[in-house]
Protein backbone atom coordinates (compact mmCIF):
# COMPACT_ATOMS: atom_id res chain seq x y z
CA UNK A 1 0.00 0.00 0.00
CA UNK A 2 2.69 2.47 0.98
CA UNK A 3 4.61 1.23 -2.05
CA UNK A 4 1.72 2.16 -4.29
CA UNK A 5 1.31 5.46 -2.49
CA UNK A 6 4.94 6.31 -3.05
CA UNK A 7 4.58 5.66 -6.78
CA UNK A 8 1.47 7.80 -6.95
CA UNK A 9 3.36 10.55 -5.11
CA UNK A 10 6.22 10.33 -7.62
CA UNK A 11 3.78 10.46 -10.50
CA UNK A 12 1.99 13.50 -9.10
CA UNK A 13 5.23 15.27 -8.37
CA UNK A 14 6.46 14.56 -11.91
CA UNK A 15 3.21 15.88 -13.34
CA UNK A 16 3.63 18.94 -11.14
CA UNK A 17 7.12 19.55 -12.53
CA UNK A 18 5.81 19.37 -16.09
CA UNK A 19 2.94 21.72 -15.30
CA UNK A 20 5.30 24.26 -13.73
CA UNK A 21 7.20 24.62 -17.02
CA UNK A 22 4.30 24.52 -19.51
CA UNK A 23 6.13 26.02 -22.49
CA UNK A 24 9.12 23.70 -22.29
CA UNK A 25 6.79 20.75 -21.71
CA UNK A 26 4.58 21.72 -24.64
CA UNK A 27 7.60 22.02 -26.89
CA UNK A 28 8.89 18.56 -26.03
CA UNK A 29 5.42 17.03 -26.29
CA UNK A 30 4.80 18.58 -29.73
CA UNK A 31 8.15 17.40 -31.06
CA UNK A 32 7.38 13.89 -29.83
CA UNK A 33 3.83 14.14 -31.14
CA UNK A 34 5.09 14.95 -34.63
CA UNK A 35 7.53 12.05 -34.54
CA UNK A 36 4.77 9.65 -33.49
CA UNK A 37 2.16 11.18 -35.84
CA UNK A 38 4.15 10.39 -38.97
CA UNK A 39 4.01 6.58 -38.74
CA UNK A 40 0.38 6.68 -37.62
CA UNK A 41 -0.50 9.01 -40.52
CA UNK A 42 1.23 6.72 -43.00
CA UNK A 43 -0.51 3.69 -41.55
CA UNK A 44 -3.93 5.30 -41.74
CA UNK A 45 -3.18 6.37 -45.30
CA UNK A 46 -2.22 2.85 -46.37
CA UNK A 47 -5.33 1.47 -44.70
CA UNK A 48 -7.50 3.97 -46.51
CA UNK A 49 -5.94 3.19 -49.87
CA UNK A 50 -6.59 -0.51 -49.30
CA UNK A 51 -10.17 0.30 -48.38
CA UNK A 52 -10.64 2.47 -51.43
CA UNK A 53 -9.43 -0.22 -53.78
CA UNK A 54 -11.28 -2.97 -51.96
CA UNK A 55 -9.87 -6.34 -51.19
CA UNK A 56 -8.72 -7.51 -54.56
CA UNK A 57 -7.04 -10.70 -53.52
CA UNK A 58 -9.77 -12.71 -55.28
CA UNK A 59 -9.69 -10.56 -58.36
CA UNK A 60 -6.79 -12.33 -59.99
CA UNK A 61 -7.79 -14.87 -62.52
CA UNK A 62 -6.09 -16.78 -65.30
CA UNK A 63 -7.95 -17.45 -68.51
CA UNK A 64 -6.48 -20.28 -70.55
CA UNK A 65 -7.67 -20.18 -74.19
CA UNK A 66 -7.32 -23.58 -75.80
CA UNK A 67 -6.69 -24.03 -79.48
CA UNK A 68 -9.97 -24.24 -81.43
CA UNK A 69 -9.20 -27.75 -82.64
CA UNK A 70 -9.03 -29.18 -79.12
CA UNK A 71 -12.07 -31.40 -78.54
CA UNK A 72 -14.24 -30.97 -75.45
CA UNK A 73 -13.21 -34.33 -74.02
CA UNK A 74 -9.57 -33.23 -74.07
CA UNK A 75 -10.57 -29.93 -72.47
CA UNK A 76 -12.30 -31.84 -69.66
CA UNK A 77 -9.09 -33.84 -69.22
CA UNK A 78 -7.05 -30.64 -68.98
CA UNK A 79 -9.52 -29.23 -66.45
CA UNK A 80 -8.99 -32.27 -64.28
CA UNK A 81 -5.19 -31.92 -64.56
CA UNK A 82 -5.43 -28.25 -63.67
CA UNK A 83 -7.53 -28.89 -60.61
CA UNK A 84 -4.98 -31.37 -59.34
CA UNK A 85 -2.11 -28.98 -59.65
CA UNK A 86 -0.73 -27.18 -56.58
CA UNK A 87 -1.38 -23.48 -56.51
CA UNK A 88 -4.81 -23.69 -58.07
CA UNK A 89 -7.71 -22.80 -55.86
CA UNK A 90 -10.48 -23.47 -58.35
CA UNK A 91 -10.90 -24.02 -62.03
CA UNK A 92 -13.91 -24.23 -64.31
CA UNK A 93 -14.30 -25.04 -67.95
CA UNK A 94 -16.28 -22.72 -70.14
CA UNK A 95 -16.97 -24.83 -73.19
CA UNK A 96 -17.18 -23.22 -76.59
CA UNK A 97 -20.88 -24.12 -76.76
CA UNK A 98 -21.64 -22.50 -73.41
CA UNK A 99 -19.62 -19.44 -74.31
CA UNK A 100 -21.48 -19.08 -77.60
CA UNK A 101 -24.84 -19.48 -75.90
CA UNK A 102 -24.00 -16.78 -73.42
CA UNK A 103 -22.65 -14.50 -76.07
CA UNK A 104 -25.85 -15.02 -78.10
CA UNK A 105 -27.97 -14.09 -75.09
CA UNK A 106 -25.97 -11.06 -74.04
CA UNK A 107 -25.02 -9.53 -77.35
CA UNK A 108 -28.30 -9.75 -79.25
CA UNK A 109 -26.44 -10.92 -82.33
CA UNK A 110 -28.48 -14.14 -82.32
CA UNK A 111 -29.45 -14.08 -86.00
CA UNK A 112 -25.95 -13.26 -87.15
CA UNK A 113 -24.49 -16.06 -85.07
CA UNK A 114 -26.97 -18.53 -86.51
CA UNK A 115 -25.38 -17.85 -89.86
CA UNK A 116 -22.09 -19.26 -88.66
CA UNK A 117 -21.45 -22.83 -89.55
CA UNK A 118 -18.88 -23.62 -86.91
CA UNK A 119 -18.55 -22.28 -83.42
CA UNK A 120 -15.58 -19.87 -83.71
CA UNK A 121 -15.02 -19.75 -79.95
CA UNK A 122 -12.43 -21.91 -78.14
CA UNK A 123 -12.88 -23.78 -74.88
CA UNK A 124 -11.59 -21.69 -71.99
CA UNK A 125 -10.30 -22.78 -68.57
CA UNK A 126 -11.05 -20.13 -65.95
CA UNK A 127 -8.59 -20.55 -63.08
CA UNK A 128 -8.40 -18.82 -59.71
CA UNK A 129 -4.89 -19.25 -58.36
CA UNK A 130 -4.47 -20.08 -54.66
CA UNK A 131 -1.65 -17.59 -54.23
CA UNK A 132 -3.78 -14.49 -54.62
CA UNK A 133 -2.41 -11.08 -55.40
CA UNK A 134 0.20 -11.11 -52.71
CA UNK A 135 2.47 -13.57 -54.46
CA UNK A 136 3.10 -12.50 -58.05
CA UNK A 137 5.94 -14.98 -58.50
CA UNK A 138 3.70 -18.01 -57.85
CA UNK A 139 1.16 -16.73 -60.32
CA UNK A 140 3.81 -16.16 -62.94
CA UNK A 141 5.00 -19.74 -62.42
CA UNK A 142 1.51 -21.09 -62.93
CA UNK A 143 1.06 -18.98 -66.04
CA UNK A 144 4.28 -20.29 -67.56
CA UNK A 145 3.32 -23.87 -66.76
CA UNK A 146 -0.06 -23.52 -68.43
CA UNK A 147 1.47 -21.81 -71.43
CA UNK A 148 3.72 -24.81 -72.01
CA UNK A 149 0.84 -27.15 -72.82
CA UNK A 150 0.57 -27.92 -76.57
CA UNK A 151 -3.23 -27.52 -76.49
CA UNK A 152 -3.01 -23.98 -75.18
CA UNK A 153 -3.32 -21.00 -77.52
CA UNK A 154 -2.82 -18.17 -75.02
CA UNK A 155 -2.86 -17.60 -71.30
CA UNK A 156 -4.26 -14.33 -70.09
CA UNK A 157 -3.77 -12.85 -66.65
CA UNK A 158 -6.69 -10.80 -65.39
CA UNK A 159 -6.22 -8.17 -62.71
CA UNK A 160 -2.45 -8.36 -62.52
CA UNK A 161 -2.40 -4.62 -61.81
CA UNK A 162 -3.78 -5.52 -58.40
CA UNK A 163 -0.69 -7.56 -57.71
CA UNK A 164 1.51 -4.68 -58.70
CA UNK A 165 -0.52 -2.30 -56.60
CA UNK A 166 -0.34 -4.61 -53.64
CA UNK A 167 3.39 -4.86 -54.05
CA UNK A 168 3.56 -1.09 -53.79
CA UNK A 169 1.39 -1.14 -50.69
CA UNK A 170 3.60 -3.81 -49.17
CA UNK A 171 6.61 -1.61 -49.88
CA UNK A 172 4.85 1.32 -48.25
CA UNK A 173 4.16 -0.73 -45.15
CA UNK A 174 7.78 -1.81 -44.99
CA UNK A 175 8.74 1.84 -45.27
CA UNK A 176 6.28 2.60 -42.52
CA UNK A 177 7.90 0.12 -40.19
CA UNK A 178 11.29 1.61 -40.95
CA UNK A 179 9.99 5.13 -40.34
CA UNK A 180 8.33 4.03 -37.10
CA UNK A 181 11.60 2.48 -35.92
CA UNK A 182 13.68 5.55 -36.74
CA UNK A 183 11.18 7.98 -35.32
CA UNK A 184 10.87 5.81 -32.21
CA UNK A 185 14.61 6.22 -31.74
CA UNK A 186 14.09 9.94 -32.24
CA UNK A 187 11.48 9.99 -29.49
CA UNK A 188 13.86 8.14 -27.16
CA UNK A 189 16.58 10.69 -27.96
CA UNK A 190 14.28 13.69 -27.41
CA UNK A 191 13.09 12.39 -24.05
CA UNK A 192 16.62 11.37 -23.09
CA UNK A 193 17.91 14.85 -23.78
CA UNK A 194 15.05 16.54 -21.96
CA UNK A 195 15.60 14.32 -18.94
CA UNK A 196 19.35 14.98 -19.07
CA UNK A 197 18.69 18.73 -18.85
CA UNK A 198 16.22 18.19 -16.06
CA UNK A 199 18.72 16.13 -14.10
CA UNK A 200 21.24 18.97 -14.46
CA UNK A 201 18.66 21.49 -13.28
CA UNK A 202 17.77 19.43 -10.24
CA UNK A 203 21.31 18.53 -9.32
CA UNK A 204 21.18 20.11 -5.88
CA UNK A 205 17.99 18.25 -5.07
CA UNK A 206 19.49 14.95 -6.22
CA UNK A 207 22.61 15.49 -4.11
CA UNK A 208 20.62 16.29 -0.99
CA UNK A 209 18.29 13.35 -1.59
CA UNK A 210 21.25 10.98 -1.84
CA UNK A 211 22.83 12.61 1.19
CA UNK A 212 19.85 11.81 3.41
CA UNK A 213 19.87 8.20 2.22
CA UNK A 214 17.84 8.22 -1.00
CA UNK A 215 18.59 5.15 -3.11
CA UNK A 216 19.41 5.39 -6.81
CA UNK A 217 16.01 3.86 -7.53
CA UNK A 218 14.29 6.52 -5.45
CA UNK A 219 16.16 9.33 -7.19
CA UNK A 220 15.52 7.81 -10.60
CA UNK A 221 11.80 7.22 -10.16
CA UNK A 222 10.46 10.76 -10.75
CA UNK A 223 12.54 11.06 -13.91
CA UNK A 224 11.17 7.78 -15.25
CA UNK A 225 7.65 9.02 -14.57
CA UNK A 226 8.47 12.31 -16.24
CA UNK A 227 9.72 10.48 -19.34
CA UNK A 228 6.67 8.23 -19.42
CA UNK A 229 4.37 11.24 -19.04
CA UNK A 230 6.12 13.00 -21.90
CA UNK A 231 5.59 9.89 -24.01
CA UNK A 232 1.94 9.60 -23.03
CA UNK A 233 1.26 13.24 -23.86
CA UNK A 234 3.29 12.92 -27.09
CA UNK A 235 1.14 9.94 -28.12
CA UNK A 236 -2.02 11.89 -27.38
CA UNK A 237 -0.69 14.82 -29.37
CA UNK A 238 0.12 12.53 -32.32
CA UNK A 239 -3.39 11.08 -32.29
CA UNK A 240 -4.97 14.53 -32.28
CA UNK A 241 -2.70 15.70 -35.12
CA UNK A 242 -3.62 12.73 -37.32
CA UNK A 243 -7.32 12.90 -36.46
CA UNK A 244 -7.47 16.61 -37.26
CA UNK A 245 -5.49 16.20 -40.47
CA UNK A 246 -7.85 13.47 -41.69
CA UNK A 247 -10.87 15.49 -40.67
CA UNK A 248 -9.54 18.34 -42.80
CA UNK A 249 -8.87 16.03 -45.75
CA UNK A 250 -12.13 14.09 -45.58
CA UNK A 251 -14.32 16.45 -47.68
CA UNK A 252 -11.74 16.50 -50.49
CA UNK A 253 -11.44 12.74 -50.49
CA UNK A 254 -15.21 12.41 -50.61
CA UNK A 255 -15.50 14.79 -53.55
CA UNK A 256 -12.80 12.87 -55.37
CA UNK A 257 -14.54 9.57 -54.65
CA UNK A 258 -17.86 10.94 -55.89
CA UNK A 259 -16.37 11.81 -59.26
CA UNK A 260 -15.57 8.09 -59.59
CA UNK A 261 -19.07 7.20 -58.41
CA UNK A 262 -17.61 5.63 -55.29
CA UNK A 263 -19.11 5.94 -51.84
CA UNK A 264 -15.67 5.73 -50.27
CA UNK A 265 -15.21 7.81 -47.12
CA UNK A 266 -11.88 8.56 -45.44
CA UNK A 267 -11.46 6.59 -42.22
CA UNK A 268 -9.82 8.38 -39.29
CA UNK A 269 -7.51 6.67 -36.79
CA UNK A 270 -9.27 4.08 -34.67
CA UNK A 271 -9.53 3.89 -30.90
CA UNK A 272 -7.15 0.97 -31.09
CA UNK A 273 -4.58 3.30 -32.69
CA UNK A 274 -4.94 5.62 -29.73
CA UNK A 275 -4.20 2.72 -27.39
CA UNK A 276 -1.15 1.70 -29.38
CA UNK A 277 0.13 5.28 -29.59
CA UNK A 278 -0.29 5.94 -25.89
CA UNK A 279 1.33 2.63 -25.05
CA UNK A 280 4.23 3.07 -27.46
CA UNK A 281 4.74 6.71 -26.46
CA UNK A 282 4.79 5.85 -22.77
CA UNK A 283 7.19 2.98 -23.32
CA UNK A 284 9.56 5.04 -25.49
CA UNK A 285 9.46 7.92 -23.01
CA UNK A 286 10.24 5.54 -20.18
CA UNK A 287 13.14 4.00 -22.09
CA UNK A 288 14.56 7.42 -22.99
CA UNK A 289 14.36 8.56 -19.37
CA UNK A 290 15.82 5.30 -18.14
CA UNK A 291 18.82 5.62 -20.46
CA UNK A 292 19.42 9.26 -19.50
CA UNK A 293 18.97 8.57 -15.79
CA UNK A 294 21.32 5.61 -15.96
CA UNK A 295 24.00 7.72 -17.61
CA UNK A 296 23.71 10.91 -15.60
CA UNK A 297 22.35 10.09 -12.16
CA UNK A 298 25.13 7.78 -11.09
CA UNK A 299 27.64 10.59 -11.59
CA UNK A 300 25.89 12.87 -9.13
CA UNK A 301 27.08 12.15 -5.62
CA UNK A 302 26.80 14.41 -2.59
CA UNK A 303 29.88 15.78 -0.93
CA UNK A 304 33.02 17.50 -2.23
CA UNK B 1 30.37 4.74 17.84
CA UNK B 2 32.97 6.38 15.60
CA UNK B 3 36.47 4.98 15.29
CA UNK B 4 39.26 6.15 12.97
CA UNK B 5 42.32 3.85 12.79
CA UNK B 6 45.35 5.34 11.03
CA UNK B 7 43.16 7.01 8.44
CA UNK B 8 44.65 8.82 5.48
CA UNK B 9 42.65 10.60 2.80
CA UNK B 10 44.04 11.72 -0.51
CA UNK B 11 41.59 13.47 -2.85
CA UNK B 12 41.46 12.62 -6.50
CA UNK B 13 43.51 15.71 -7.35
CA UNK B 14 46.38 14.27 -5.31
CA UNK B 15 45.87 16.60 -2.33
CA UNK B 16 46.43 14.75 0.96
CA UNK B 17 43.83 16.12 3.39
CA UNK B 18 44.45 13.63 6.21
CA UNK B 19 47.82 12.03 6.95
CA UNK B 20 47.27 9.67 9.84
CA UNK B 21 44.21 10.15 12.00
CA UNK B 22 43.17 7.89 14.83
CA UNK B 23 40.32 8.77 17.14
CA UNK B 24 37.49 7.16 19.00
CA UNK B 25 34.15 8.63 19.99
CA UNK B 26 32.01 6.40 22.21
CA UNK B 27 28.22 6.30 21.86
CA UNK B 28 26.38 9.22 23.44
CA UNK B 29 29.37 11.57 23.54
CA UNK B 30 29.43 15.08 22.15
CA UNK B 31 32.77 16.18 20.75
CA UNK B 32 34.14 19.27 19.02
CA UNK B 33 36.50 19.13 16.09
CA UNK B 34 38.64 22.24 15.82
CA UNK B 35 41.55 23.45 13.79
CA UNK B 36 42.39 26.07 11.17
CA UNK B 37 40.72 26.33 7.88
CA UNK B 38 42.16 23.65 5.59
CA UNK B 39 43.30 21.46 8.51
CA UNK B 40 41.02 18.59 7.48
CA UNK B 41 37.94 18.95 9.71
CA UNK B 42 35.42 18.71 6.89
CA UNK B 43 37.28 15.74 5.49
CA UNK B 44 36.87 13.88 8.81
CA UNK B 45 33.12 14.57 8.71
CA UNK B 46 32.83 13.53 5.05
CA UNK B 47 34.48 10.23 5.90
CA UNK B 48 31.93 9.66 8.66
CA UNK B 49 28.95 10.50 6.44
CA UNK B 50 30.41 8.30 3.71
CA UNK B 51 30.60 11.19 1.30
CA UNK B 52 34.19 10.05 0.83
CA UNK B 53 36.02 6.81 1.53
CA UNK B 54 39.40 6.60 3.27
CA UNK B 55 42.48 6.11 1.13
CA UNK B 56 44.21 4.19 3.91
CA UNK B 57 43.18 2.99 7.36
CA UNK B 58 39.73 2.20 8.70
CA UNK B 59 36.67 4.27 9.47
CA UNK B 60 34.10 2.50 11.63
CA UNK B 61 30.72 4.11 12.20
CA UNK B 62 28.14 2.21 14.23
CA UNK B 63 30.11 -0.97 13.57
CA UNK B 64 30.15 -0.50 9.79
CA UNK B 65 33.48 -0.28 7.97
CA UNK B 66 32.79 2.55 5.54
CA UNK B 67 35.69 1.60 3.29
CA UNK B 68 34.21 -1.82 2.62
CA UNK B 69 30.50 -0.99 2.46
CA UNK B 70 28.88 -2.09 -0.81
CA UNK B 71 27.46 0.76 -2.90
CA UNK B 72 23.91 -0.51 -2.59
CA UNK B 73 24.12 -0.35 1.20
CA UNK B 74 25.29 3.26 1.31
CA UNK B 75 21.75 4.77 1.39
CA UNK B 76 20.79 2.71 4.45
CA UNK B 77 24.05 3.73 6.11
CA UNK B 78 23.50 7.44 5.44
CA UNK B 79 20.07 7.29 7.07
CA UNK B 80 21.83 6.54 10.33
CA UNK B 81 23.99 9.67 10.17
CA UNK B 82 22.42 13.13 10.32
CA UNK B 83 24.44 15.86 8.60
CA UNK B 84 24.27 19.61 9.18
CA UNK B 85 26.14 21.91 6.78
CA UNK B 86 27.30 25.45 7.23
CA UNK B 87 25.42 26.44 4.06
CA UNK B 88 22.51 24.27 5.28
CA UNK B 89 21.83 22.92 1.76
CA UNK B 90 18.08 23.34 1.80
CA UNK B 91 16.03 22.97 -1.38
CA UNK B 92 15.07 26.53 -2.23
CA UNK B 93 11.91 25.64 -4.15
CA UNK B 94 10.40 23.46 -1.41
CA UNK B 95 8.66 24.63 1.71
CA UNK B 96 10.16 23.95 5.12
CA UNK B 97 7.94 20.92 5.67
CA UNK B 98 9.10 19.16 2.49
CA UNK B 99 12.75 19.94 3.26
CA UNK B 100 12.55 18.46 6.73
CA UNK B 101 10.45 15.48 5.54
CA UNK B 102 12.97 14.40 2.87
CA UNK B 103 14.90 11.84 5.00
CA UNK B 104 11.60 10.21 6.01
CA UNK B 105 10.25 10.21 2.44
CA UNK B 106 13.34 8.47 1.07
CA UNK B 107 13.06 5.92 3.87
CA UNK B 108 9.47 5.22 2.84
CA UNK B 109 7.79 6.27 6.08
CA UNK B 110 4.01 6.43 6.25
CA UNK B 111 2.42 9.85 5.71
CA UNK B 112 1.03 10.08 9.25
CA UNK B 113 4.42 9.22 10.70
CA UNK B 114 6.08 11.83 8.47
CA UNK B 115 3.64 14.49 9.58
CA UNK B 116 4.16 13.67 13.25
CA UNK B 117 7.94 13.52 13.11
CA UNK B 118 8.41 16.65 11.02
CA UNK B 119 6.34 18.61 13.53
CA UNK B 120 8.33 17.13 16.40
CA UNK B 121 11.63 18.06 14.74
CA UNK B 122 10.46 21.59 13.94
CA UNK B 123 9.25 21.95 17.51
CA UNK B 124 12.69 20.93 18.76
CA UNK B 125 14.38 23.67 16.73
CA UNK B 126 11.68 26.19 17.68
CA UNK B 127 10.18 26.54 14.20
CA UNK B 128 6.79 24.95 14.61
CA UNK B 129 4.39 26.96 12.45
CA UNK B 130 6.85 27.64 9.62
CA UNK B 131 6.00 24.48 7.69
CA UNK B 132 4.62 26.21 4.60
CA UNK B 133 7.29 28.90 4.32
CA UNK B 134 10.05 28.74 1.72
CA UNK B 135 13.65 28.76 3.03
CA UNK B 136 14.26 32.17 1.46
CA UNK B 137 11.49 33.65 3.61
CA UNK B 138 13.40 32.71 6.77
CA UNK B 139 16.38 34.36 8.47
CA UNK B 140 19.81 32.73 8.21
CA UNK B 141 19.55 31.39 11.74
CA UNK B 142 16.14 29.91 11.03
CA UNK B 143 17.41 28.31 7.81
CA UNK B 144 20.24 26.73 9.78
CA UNK B 145 17.73 25.36 12.25
CA UNK B 146 15.62 23.91 9.43
CA UNK B 147 18.81 22.17 8.31
CA UNK B 148 19.23 20.78 11.82
CA UNK B 149 15.60 19.66 11.90
CA UNK B 150 16.18 17.76 8.66
CA UNK B 151 19.29 16.12 10.14
CA UNK B 152 17.48 14.92 13.26
CA UNK B 153 14.01 14.16 11.90
CA UNK B 154 14.68 10.48 11.37
CA UNK B 155 16.37 10.29 14.80
CA UNK B 156 19.77 9.09 13.60
CA UNK B 157 22.10 7.79 16.34
CA UNK B 158 24.93 9.95 14.96
CA UNK B 159 24.80 13.65 14.14
CA UNK B 160 27.66 15.52 12.50
CA UNK B 161 27.72 19.26 11.91
CA UNK B 162 30.21 21.21 9.80
CA UNK B 163 30.59 24.76 11.09
CA UNK B 164 26.90 24.97 11.97
CA UNK B 165 27.35 28.34 13.65
CA UNK B 166 29.68 29.85 11.06
CA UNK B 167 27.05 32.20 9.68
CA UNK B 168 25.33 33.01 12.96
CA UNK B 169 25.74 35.82 15.45
CA UNK B 170 26.89 34.78 18.97
CA UNK B 171 23.35 34.78 20.34
CA UNK B 172 22.03 32.43 17.61
CA UNK B 173 25.22 30.36 17.78
CA UNK B 174 24.79 29.63 21.44
CA UNK B 175 21.13 28.78 20.83
CA UNK B 176 22.15 26.22 18.24
CA UNK B 177 24.75 24.81 20.62
CA UNK B 178 22.12 24.52 23.30
CA UNK B 179 20.02 22.55 20.84
CA UNK B 180 22.89 20.14 20.18
CA UNK B 181 23.43 19.71 23.93
CA UNK B 182 19.77 18.76 24.40
CA UNK B 183 19.98 16.24 21.55
CA UNK B 184 23.11 14.83 23.13
CA UNK B 185 21.32 14.48 26.44
CA UNK B 186 18.79 12.13 24.82
CA UNK B 187 21.63 9.93 23.58
CA UNK B 188 22.68 11.17 20.15
CA UNK B 189 26.41 10.93 19.43
CA UNK B 190 27.45 14.34 18.11
CA UNK B 191 30.55 15.62 16.36
CA UNK B 192 30.69 19.35 15.62
CA UNK B 193 33.44 20.90 13.49
CA UNK B 194 33.94 24.55 14.36
CA UNK B 195 36.54 27.24 14.71
CA UNK B 196 34.50 29.11 17.31
CA UNK B 197 36.88 28.33 20.19
CA UNK B 198 34.91 30.49 22.55
CA UNK B 199 31.88 28.21 22.25
CA UNK B 200 34.04 25.14 22.71
CA UNK B 201 35.67 26.42 25.87
CA UNK B 202 32.34 27.51 27.25
CA UNK B 203 30.92 24.04 26.76
CA UNK B 204 33.67 22.26 28.62
CA UNK B 205 33.26 19.30 26.26
CA UNK B 206 35.91 17.15 24.68
CA UNK B 207 37.77 18.76 21.80
CA UNK B 208 39.81 17.10 19.09
CA UNK B 209 42.23 19.45 17.38
CA UNK B 210 43.18 18.73 13.77
CA UNK B 211 46.30 20.26 12.33
CA UNK B 212 47.63 19.57 8.84
CA UNK B 213 45.63 16.39 8.56
CA UNK B 214 46.71 14.98 11.91
CA UNK B 215 45.27 14.91 15.40
CA UNK B 216 47.21 17.55 17.28
CA UNK B 217 45.27 17.41 20.53
CA UNK B 218 42.58 15.39 22.23
CA UNK B 219 41.41 14.84 25.79
CA UNK B 220 39.23 17.88 26.08
CA UNK B 221 39.78 21.58 26.64
CA UNK B 222 42.22 21.01 29.51
CA UNK B 223 44.93 19.94 27.11
CA UNK B 224 44.45 22.77 24.69
CA UNK B 225 46.34 25.49 26.56
CA UNK B 226 49.42 23.27 26.60
CA UNK B 227 49.28 22.75 22.84
CA UNK B 228 48.76 26.44 22.27
CA UNK B 229 51.68 27.23 24.54
CA UNK B 230 53.90 24.96 22.46
CA UNK B 231 53.14 26.85 19.25
N1 LIG C 1 36.97 17.67 -2.71
C1 LIG C 1 38.27 18.01 -2.52
N2 LIG C 1 39.15 17.80 -3.51
C2 LIG C 1 40.42 18.14 -3.34
N3 LIG C 1 40.93 18.67 -2.23
C3 LIG C 1 40.11 18.91 -1.21
C4 LIG C 1 38.72 18.59 -1.31
N4 LIG C 1 38.14 18.92 -0.14
C5 LIG C 1 39.11 19.41 0.65
N5 LIG C 1 40.29 19.40 0.00
C6 LIG C 1 41.57 19.84 0.57
O1 LIG C 1 41.82 19.06 1.68
C7 LIG C 1 42.36 19.86 2.73
C8 LIG C 1 41.48 19.76 3.96
O2 LIG C 1 40.26 20.37 3.65
P1 LIG C 1 39.03 20.37 4.64
O3 LIG C 1 38.83 18.98 5.16
O4 LIG C 1 37.89 20.99 3.96
O5 LIG C 1 39.55 21.31 5.81
P2 LIG C 1 38.73 22.16 6.87
O6 LIG C 1 37.33 21.71 6.87
O7 LIG C 1 39.43 21.89 8.16
O8 LIG C 1 38.86 23.58 6.45
C9 LIG C 1 42.42 21.29 2.20
O9 LIG C 1 43.76 21.54 1.78
C10 LIG C 1 41.51 21.28 1.02
O10 LIG C 1 41.98 22.13 0.02
MG1 LIG D 1 35.59 22.78 6.40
Amino acid sequence: MSWLLRHVQSLLSSAGHLARAPIATLFTVVVMGMALALPLGLDVLVRNVRNATGDFSGAIGISVYLKTNVPESRAQQLLKNTRERNGVRSATLITATAALAQFRKQSGFGAALDALEDNPLPHVLAITPAAGSSDPAAIENLRRYLQSWPEVETVQLDGDWVARFNAILALLRRLLLLAAGLLGLGVVAVVGNTIRLEIQNRRAEIEVTKLVGGTNAFVRRPFLYTGALYGLLGGLCAFVVVAVALWLLAPFAQRLAQTYGSSFALQGPALRDLGILLGAGTLLGWVGAWLAAGRHLARIEPGT
Amino acid sequence: MITFSAVAKRYRNGREALGNVSLHIPPGEMVFLTGRSGAGKSTVLKLIALLERPTRGQVLVGGENTGKLAARRIPAFRRKVGVVFQDHRLLADRPVFDNVALPLIVAGSALKEIDKRVRAALDQVGLLGSERQLPAELSVGEQQRVGIARAIVSRPPVLIADEPTGNLDPQLASEVMGLFRRLNEVGVTILVATHDLHLVRESGLREIVIENGRVAGDEGSLVLPIIEARR
